[in-house]
Formats: structure tokens, C-alpha cells, sequence
């Protein structure tokens, strides 16, 4: 996704844009994901900012491209279950409507309002309408095909060139050589695998989610709507199990069931102590969800980088090189505002944001 | 798991599975048989259900003698108590389990009860057989999915175990071996059947006949189809293929054609067949599923065993149509073979070599010639015109499926899927998989389809927890009682 | 001829069931679409996209297009679910949830 995006915005700014990727289109993360565009789980800071003006982009995008992509401004409805937990949630909440977010509290009488088979009992939420949701899969698709980028699908990077002076000058894939001036590293999850191809690192670790989809109901769950204690495991650097629910129906029928987080490297197989848990969360914020049976699981691996925010930005070890990836979970909503940025600093112009806290060699300084 | 004897699941009571569990049992394994249907037998040996009173069952069957056989085997270990046969349980996931050091591989069985399926039990054991047999290929073509086209074998289902047909015309058309008993089948119940359109070319036949000939019992059996198609007075039309069916809500007649030697339809050789039915197949798939969630590997569409029915993970035997097509001769033979080696490896010990290992050998390669002659027209995708539904479940058209490919970038069946939803809908693509993949010229790869079914989110949210209400009633069973299990039936 | 002839069913007795209200009679052990079939219905839901009827497909509980509401429980596979005196059969629309 996020290299459609960059391949759109490079596009659009003049660019003649070769996708090389070596699965097919939404091959990775892309199409394992929900298709999340989130404000609401993100705390002021960088991130909310680029989640803002990823927001603008694809409601610009959305213009033309609405049906096709899914584009559903169902908006977000977090919930506490406890008094302590709903006074946690208004204070975020407060902070990033100082940030530019809407954020609506929601009283508990309230609820049932928004969300009628919520279970009874809860404290109380707040309402984020800025969220929204796309289909993924389609989403690249039908961003790729605008850009006009030529798509080298199957096509696997095995180098990334460079000159005498030591820049970039383009890739070797396994069916032959592509010379450009710029290579960007969308590479998501294998993104730390691109960049060492260019003798650079970039410490891209997976952390596997799994999604469970149920059989398709009428719209009985309107928005996404998640329990408070999601965004803590966002932000949390274990690697051990965590499960927050996150529930959302969809236009096409059927219920979306989230998130799990685990670093297990890329182990695909079904992990039934997961699912239980999400089944569990879900359950218990939908009691209705107990008789609904579930259809399927799909898996997939969340590109982390250790400060949880993305890589942006050309990287001063490799001119010539830019990375647009390492955004987590979040790299759906992420994405349109990832590529606006890669295409102006490729075009040489300012970024419409400080992309200081994305910088992609940020780590290897830490460590020295 | 050490206390008493060794505790073997078998998964499937077809022909392979009861082969197995028959095997097993008799040399010292706890069996506990697990099977979707209320009756053992599988699709094989599918009965009328017992309040219909059938007193001549084998008026529906063929090598009936084989199924009284399995039938008292299975009667005289239950009556032991060696075995244990769990009906109506539709299993959804196989968890490796037990994995603490030392302990050897442990395995919890997980099904739903019932035709309901709203509650779930878990099953523990030593080891695990799958014999989980196959389902019915279709490809689609317009009007597949008028009420009145029904699968060749949903329709033989529909026969054996309801007593009832799907109307008093019928047409039956595709390619395979089960065509015949299928078509024979519904005329003996008193069905017209109108014709049996078969795209197989008897001059394939002719070429494969050294290796058909190696399998005397299925020629004599081919042999005695003919003749009943005869005495059925049931219009043959080899070389022949489905065009369309048509109709108003329902089904009312199908255009057939004839087939030219490049696989396409002759022009000019359309004909229109009225009928309230038809019943259409193409073959078979293996069901793959729970080997999947085990992570055994997978070769194209079968699942990979040795000599002795292994697959690749420890403690997992497979046997019969999931490994691959071929009948019930060659799953009683793999399910025999498999079921000896399982209770060998539990008992520590190799198996001695078994005698079915030349029936196995014998009837694969029987099948191997068989899948040869019996081939889908080439160009059948020509016929799948743009509006038709390809995706049953979610109702994909063939064209959003083409576009996908063309227009969007999709290079592999997994793609499609998602730019399309064909597959993602209550059947998990087991219908429309082939199909995609024929349309799309994709490769036809296991696809994950976790859970096996759909599970109510109540049970999944428990199962397998330290409450579940487990199945694991092992102590009820004396472990070494000295009744003397009979002699294996097969072979 | 027809199947309970040819193989000399002496089935049990009869006992009714419901079919959107109205009573019909069914053979013991026979499932929903049997039961359907023998009734000369053949089609009892329509889908959720364009509306269009479904029956028997598979008849082996793999397709899923059999679905029905039987009891008040959606989506329920005819070829499975074998009939009990009583039973409330209903056809189905789109998901089989009410909405």
C-alpha cells in the first residue's frame, strides 16, 4: 500500500515510476490488514500529524476512488469499561483534540445510541469520527493503476546499485537491471531486508496480528469500536502476546475481529491460543458475536521499528535511497500521506511535515 | 497420555477411516473414530437413514459385501470398547498439543457437535490419522446456480441417505468415473434420465487401457455400468459438454454441444435437453484443511505420506482421498496400511509389511490412467461468459474475476481473492477455487482455510481452555482388556 | 419406481413439520432438503447480493448454499440437519439475519 501510494504521488509530481515487487500486488502486509485509517489511537506527537494529513489525502482520493477502494468514513468509538478507564480515555482524548483531532465523549446512556448491541455495563467512550476505512488489497490496486507506474510483479530485488560515488543508481532484480537516480524502499515487513541490500540497516522487526472474519450479518457494528486498553498495546514494546479487541463490521457483511501483537517471526501457522482470545474480547464487548460463527483467520506481520514510528525520508548513509516503510499496524491509513512526502523530498522540495522523527538512520546513531 | 493404551484418532469413518481404525484396533490402539455424519461409511457408503426402514440397501451400493464387513468390524470393537466412534462431530482445527519434552507429539481434536454445530468438545490423543476424503469438483458455466443443478454426488447423497431425487427428468453431465453410478442410480429410482454428457473421448480410453486393464475388478465394474446404461436406456453422448442451463428461478432445460479433438465446442452442435434436473461434476478435490492447520505439507492439492501413510509431521498419518483421488479400493488399502503403521510406531515398534501395499499400488495406478482419460474440455472457461457467477457464496462474476487479472495485477489465486472476494464467503472458496484458478490461469495452491468450519465465536472464545468440556474419557475404557478384536477386513 | 421402492423402504411413521407456517409431512430421518425435495420444493433462500433463489448444490454440507433458518437458527445446512417432529423451517433472505 505504501508504495502505491508513493508511486502515485511520484506520479503525480512527474515522475516515470517503476513498482517492482517480488509477490503480487498486496502481497505482504497490505492484504492481511483491516484497512484502518486512524486518528484515534494515536497520541500528539509525529505520528498523529501524518495520520492527519493522510486523513486529507484520502478524502481527496475518495473523490474518485471511493467505491472502488471500499472508503467508509464509519468513524471510531472507543470504550472504557471502568470509571478509572473512561477518565484515562477523555484525557488522551483531550490531548489530541488539541492536536486537531475530533474527539467526542460519549456517555454511557449514550451507547447504545451509537452502537446498539454494544454490552451493557461500560463506562462510557469517545467518539472519533475522523476514522475511517478502506479495502486494501483494492486500495493498492486501484492507486497503482492510477499512478501509471509500470508493475514488475514477481519480480525480486536481489541489489540495490550504486555508483562509484557511492548513490544509488538503481536495482538488480532476478530478471535483469532497473537504472533510476532513486530507489524507494517500500518493502513494509521486508523493508529491513531492502535496505541491507543497500548496505544500510534499518531494524524492520515482524509483529504478527491475526484477524478473525465472521459470516456476513446486516450492519449490526456501525463504527470500529475498541476497548481503551488497544491503544497501550499499540504503544507497548513486549513481545509477548497482547490482545485488545477491536471490532468492526464492514460493507461487504462480515465482522472484522482484532488485534493481536506478538513478535514470533514470521511463523504463519494458525495459533489457536490467539484466536480464543480475540474471540473472547469480542464477545465480551458484542455478546451478541457469541452465536455468530466465525468463517475464517488471516494473519499477517506488522513492520515494527523499535520507536514504533515510521522511516521516512531519504537516508544520508545511501544518497539516493528513500524508505517509506516500518509503519506498524498503521501503514494502510498511513500510506497517503507517506508517499505525498516521499514524492516532494524526491522532487526536491520542502515536506509538508518535519520528517526529523522519521529519519531512517536514526537507530544506527543510537546505538553508536 | 501414557496411562493406558495408546490413544489414536481417526478423523473421516469413510472407507479409509474405518479401514484404519479397524487396523489400529486390532493391534492394541484405543481408537476413537470422529465423524461428521450420523453414520459411519462416508460418502462411499452412504445409507438411507434408519427411520426410512430400508430393508434392501444394496439396491443403492455396489461391494456391499466390503461394507458388511467394515460394518461388523466396527460393531465388534465398539462392543469391545477398543472403539470408540463419535458421529456428528464436525471437527474444526487439530492442535499439536502435549509438546512438553519427552512427552512425544499430543494432539487435541476439536469438533462441533451436531448438525447444529453450536457447541464444541475436544478430544485428546497419541497420534492422529486424516482421512478426510474429498468433495466434488464443479466448473462453472451459465446457470450453475439455478435451483435444479445440483452436484453428480450431491445428487447420489441426496438418493442414498434422504431416499429422494431432484426431479423426475434429469440430465447428468462433466467428466469421471462417477458420472455412471450416479446417472444408473437416478434412472433405477425411477428418474428419466434424459442423457449422460460426458467429455471424455473413448478413444483415450482405448490408449490407457493396458493400465485400466491392470485393475480387473473396475473394468469388470466399467463393464457392468455399460451395460446398465443400456438396460437404463440412457442416452450416452461421449465428447459432449454443458453449454448453459436455463430456466426461471428454476432449472428447466441445459444446452449441451459437442466437443471438437482441440477441446473447444463445434459449432452447430448445440442442443437444448428440458429437465427439472441436472447433475454435473468434474472430478473430485481432496479435503486438505486440517492437514493445513497441522502444517504437514501439502503437494499440490494432496497431502504429502510415505510408504506407511505418514505425512511429515510427527504422529500424523493420512489416508484415502486426501491424499489423493482414487477410490474407495485404494482408500481401504491406504486407511489399512495406515492404521497397521500408526499402531506399530505407538507401540515403538516398525510395521510388518502389509499386503495392501499392492493393492495401493495397484489401484493408484489405476487412478493415475484414469485421471488421463477423464478430463474437463479443455476450453471450458470459453463457455463461463462474463455475468456469470463464479463465486457462489459472495457472487462473483466471471468478469470481475478476468478484470482482476487484466486491470488490477493480480497474478495468483490469492490476489483475486482478495480484489474480488471470490472465496471469502461461507464456503471458503472450496467451490470456486478450481474455477478461479482455470478462469485466471492461475495455479491452484492449498489454500489456509482456518477454521476447517465455521465455529460460533461463543465456542471459539473457549475451546480448548483449561474449562472446556473435554471428551477425554479415556479411564472409562479398562485399558489391556483381553477381548481378542476380529481379524482385520481389509484386505 | 421410485428410491424408497428400490430399496424396500418400510419407513416409520410420518410426522409434520413447518414450512414458512404451512404443514407438511416428512419421513423419520429425513434431513431439511430431503424432506424439501420429497415436497418438490427446491429452493428455500435467496442470496444477499442480487436476490437470486438457492437450493441443494453439494448436498454433502460443503457449499454452503443450502443454507435455511431452522428453530429460528440462520443459516443452518439443509443437507445436514436432519428433521424432528415440530420443527419450524423458514426460508431465507440475504444473511439470514434479521435486520
Amino acid at each position: 500500500m505504501v508504495g502505491a501510494a508513493c508511486a502515485l504521488y511520484a506520479a503525480r509530481e512527474g515522475f516515470d515510476v517503476t513498482v517492482v515487487d517480488r509477490g503480487p500486488v498486496a502481497g505482504g502486509t497490505t492484504g492481511a490488514g483491516e484497512g484502518n485509517l486512524l486518528v484515534s489511537d494515536k497520541a500528539p506527537g509525529p505520528e498523529l500529524d501524518l495520520a492527519l494529513l493522510s486523513g486529507r489525502l484520502w478524502a481527496d482520493l475518495a473523490e474518485e476512488y471511493a467505491q472502488a477502494v471500499e472508503y467508509e468514513a464509519k468513524g471510531g468509538v472507543v470504550v472504557a469499561s471502568t470509571p478509572e478507564g473512561l477518565s484515562a480515555l477523555e484525557t488522551f482524548a483531550e490531548g489530541q483534540r488539541a492536536a486537531g483531532v475530533l474527539a467526542e465523549p460519549v456517555a454511557a446512556d449514550r451507547l447504545h445510541n451509537l452502537e446498539p448491541y454494544l454490552a451493557p455495563g461500560l463506562a462510557g467512550a469517545v467518539r472519533y469520527p475522523q476514522d475511517t476505512q478502506v479495502m486494501p488489497a483494492l486500495a493498492a490496486a486501484h492507486l497503482l493503476r492510477a499512478s501509471g507506474a509500470r508493475l514488475l510483479t514477481g519480480h525480486t530485488v536481489t541489489e540495490v546499485l550504486r555508483g562509484k560515488d557511492g548513490s544509488v543508481r538503481g536495482v538488480r532484480t532476478d530478471r535483469g537491471e532497473l537504472h533510476a537516480p532513486a530507489v524507494v524502499n517500500a518493502a513494509g515487513t521486508w523493508g529491513g531486508a531492502v535496505a541491507s541490500l543497500a548496505g544500510v540497516t534499518l531494524p524492520v522487526l515482524p509483529r504478527r496480528g491475526f484477524v478473525l472474519v465472521t459470516e456476513p450479518l446486516p450492519r449490526r457494528v456501525r463504527h470500529k469500536v475498541y476497548a481503551a486498553d488497544y491503544v497501550a498495546d499499540v504503544a507497548s514494546d513486549s513481545a509477548a502476546l497482547q490482545t485488545s479487541p477491536v471490532v468492526e463490521g464492514t460493507a461487504a457483511g462480515p465482522v472484522l475481529i482484532g488485534a493481536s501483537r506478538e513478535r514470533v517471526g514470521f511463523d504463519r501457522s494458525f495459533s489457536l491460543p490467539v484466536v480464543r482470545e480475540l474471540a473472547a474480547g469480542a464477545t465480551r464487548l458484542f455478546p451478541f458475536l457469541a452465536r455468530v460463527r466465525a468463517l475464517r483467520t488471516y494473519l499477517g506481520f506488522r513492520p515494527y521499528l523499535p520507536d514504533h514510528l515510521p522511516a521516512i525520508g531519504p537516508d544520508p548513509r545511501a544518497p539516493g535511497l528513500f524508505h517509506a516503510c516500518g509503519h506498524e499496524g498503521a501503514g494502510i491509513g498511513l500510506s497517503t500521506g507517506t508517499g505525498r512526502l516521499i514524492a516532494q523530498v524526491l522532487a526536491g522540495g520542502r515536506p509538508g511535515l518535519d520528517l526529523t522523527p522519521f529519519r531512517p538512520d536514526r537507530f544506527s546513531e543510537e546505538a553508536v | 497420555m501414557t496411562d493406558g493404551p495408546h490413544r489414536l484418532a481417526v478423523i473421516g469413518a469413510g472407507p479409509a477411516g474405518l479401514a484404519a481404525c479397524l487396523a489400529a484396533a486390532a493391534r492394541g490402539v484405543q481408537v476413537t473414530l470422529i465423524d461428521a455424519a450420523p453414520e459411519a461409511g462416508g460418502q462411499f457408503y452412504r445409507r438411507p437413514a434408519s427411520g426410512l426402514g430400508a430393508r434392501r440397501p444394496s439396491a443403492l451400493h455396489h461391494r456391499w459385501s466390503t461394507w458388511s464387513r467394515l460394518e461388523q468390524g466396527l460393531a465388534a470393537h465398539l462392543e469391545a470398547g477398543t472403539v470408540e466412534h463419535l458421529p456428528d462431530h464436525h471437527v474444526w482445527t487439530v492442535e499439536r498439543t502435549g509438546q512438553a519434552p519427552g512427552a512425544g507429539p499430543g494432539f487435541t481434536v476439536h469438533a462441533l457437535i451436531g448438525p447444529l454445530q453450536e457447541r464444541s468438545v475436544a478430544v485428546r490423543a497419541d497420534a492422529v490419522l486424516l482421512a478426510t476424503g474429498g468433495y466434488e469438483k464443479v466448473l462453472p458455466f451459465p446457470g450453475w446456480t439455478l435451483p435444479g443443478v445440483v452436484t453428480a454426488g450431491g445428487a447420489q447423497a441426496m438418493l442414498k441417505g434422504g431416499l429422494v431425487v431432484p426431479g423426475r427428468r434429469a440430465v447428468v453431465a462433466g467428466s469421471g468415473p462417477l458420472l455412471l453410478p450416479v446417472a444408473t442410480g437416478l434412472s433405477a429410482a425411477g428418474v428419466e434420465v434424459a442423457a449422460l454428457v460426458e467429455s471424455l473421448d473413448p478413444r483415450r480410453l482405448s490408449r490407457a487401457a493396458v493400465a485400466l486393464a491392470s485393475a480387473p475388478g473396475k473394468a469388470v465394474e466399467g463393464a457392468l455400468y455399460a451395460f446398465q446404461l443400456l438396460r437404463h436406456r440412457i442416452p450416452f453422448l461421449p465428447r459432449h459438454t454443458v453449454v448453459e442451463a436455463q430456466g426461471e428461478g428454476h432449472l428447466e432445460a441445459v444446452t449441451v454441444a459437442a466437443l471438437g479433438p482441440d477441446g473447444r465446442v463445434r459449432p452447430g452442435t448445440a442442443r437444448s435437453i428440458p429437465c427439472e434436473a441436472f447433475a454435473v461434476g468434474h472430478g473430485m478435490i481432496p479435503h486438505t484443511d486440517l492437514a493445513e492447520a497441522l502444517g504437514c505439507r501439502v503437494d499440490g492439492v494432496n497431502v504429502s505420506v510415505d510408504d506407511e501413510q505418514r505425512t511429515d509431521v510427527p504422529g500424523v498419518w493420512a489416508a484415502g482421498e486426501t491424499t489423493g483421488i482414487g477410490g474407495a479400493e485404494l482408500a481401504l488399502a491406504e486407511g489399512h496400511i495406515a492404521g497397521r503403521s500408526a499402531a506399530a510406531r505407538l507401540h515403538g515398534t516398525a510395521p510388518d509389511p502389509s499386503p495392501a501395499a499392492r493393492v495401493r499400488t495397484r489401484t493408484r495406478r489405476f487412478a493415475a490412467a484414469l485421471d488421463t482419460v477423464y478430463r474437463p474440455p479443455l476450453h471450458w472457461a470459453d463457455q463461463v461468459t462474463d455475468d456469470t457467477v463464479v463465486c457462489r457464496c459472495e457472487e462473483v462474476t466471471a468478469g470481475r474475476v478476468r478484470e482482476a487479472v487484466t486491470d488490477l495485477g493480480a497474478g495468483d489465486l490469492r490476489t483475486v481473492k482478495l480484489l474480488t472476494r471470490a472465496g471469502m464467503g461461507w464456503c471458503q472458496g472450496r467451490i470456486c477455487e478450481p474455477a478461479v484458478a482455470g478462469l485466471t490461469g492461475c495455479e491452484q495452491t492449498p489454500a489456509r482455510r482456518m477454521p476447517a468450519r465455521p465455529v460460533p465465536l461463543g465456542e471459539l472464545a473457549r475451546a480448548g481452555a483449561d474449562d472446556d468440556e473435554s471428551h477425554d474419557d479415556g479411564n472409562d475404557h479398562a485399558p489391556g482388556r483381553d477381548t481378542q478384536p476380529p481379524k482385520p477386513t481389509h484386505p | 419406481m421410485n428410491p424408497l421402492d428400490l430399496v424396500r423402504a418400510e419407513p416409520g411413521p410420518a410426522f409434520t413439520v413447518t414450512l414458512d407456517g404451512r404443514t407438511i409431512d416428512v419421513l423419520p430421518g429425513r434431513t431439511v432438503a430431503a424432506a424439501l425435495w420429497a415436497e418438490g420444493v427446491t429452493s428455500w433462500r435467496t442470496t444477499r447480493g442480487t436476490g437470486r433463489p438457492r437450493g441443494v448444490f453439494c448436498g454433502i454440507g460443503v457449499c454452503f448454499d443450502c443454507l435455511v433458518t431452522v428453530n429460528d437458527r440462520p443459516n443452518q445446512r439443509a443437507c445436514l440437519v436432519r428433521l424432528a417432529p415440530g420443527d419450524a423451517i423458514r426460508t431465507q433472505e440475504g444473511t439470514g439475519h434479521d435486520d
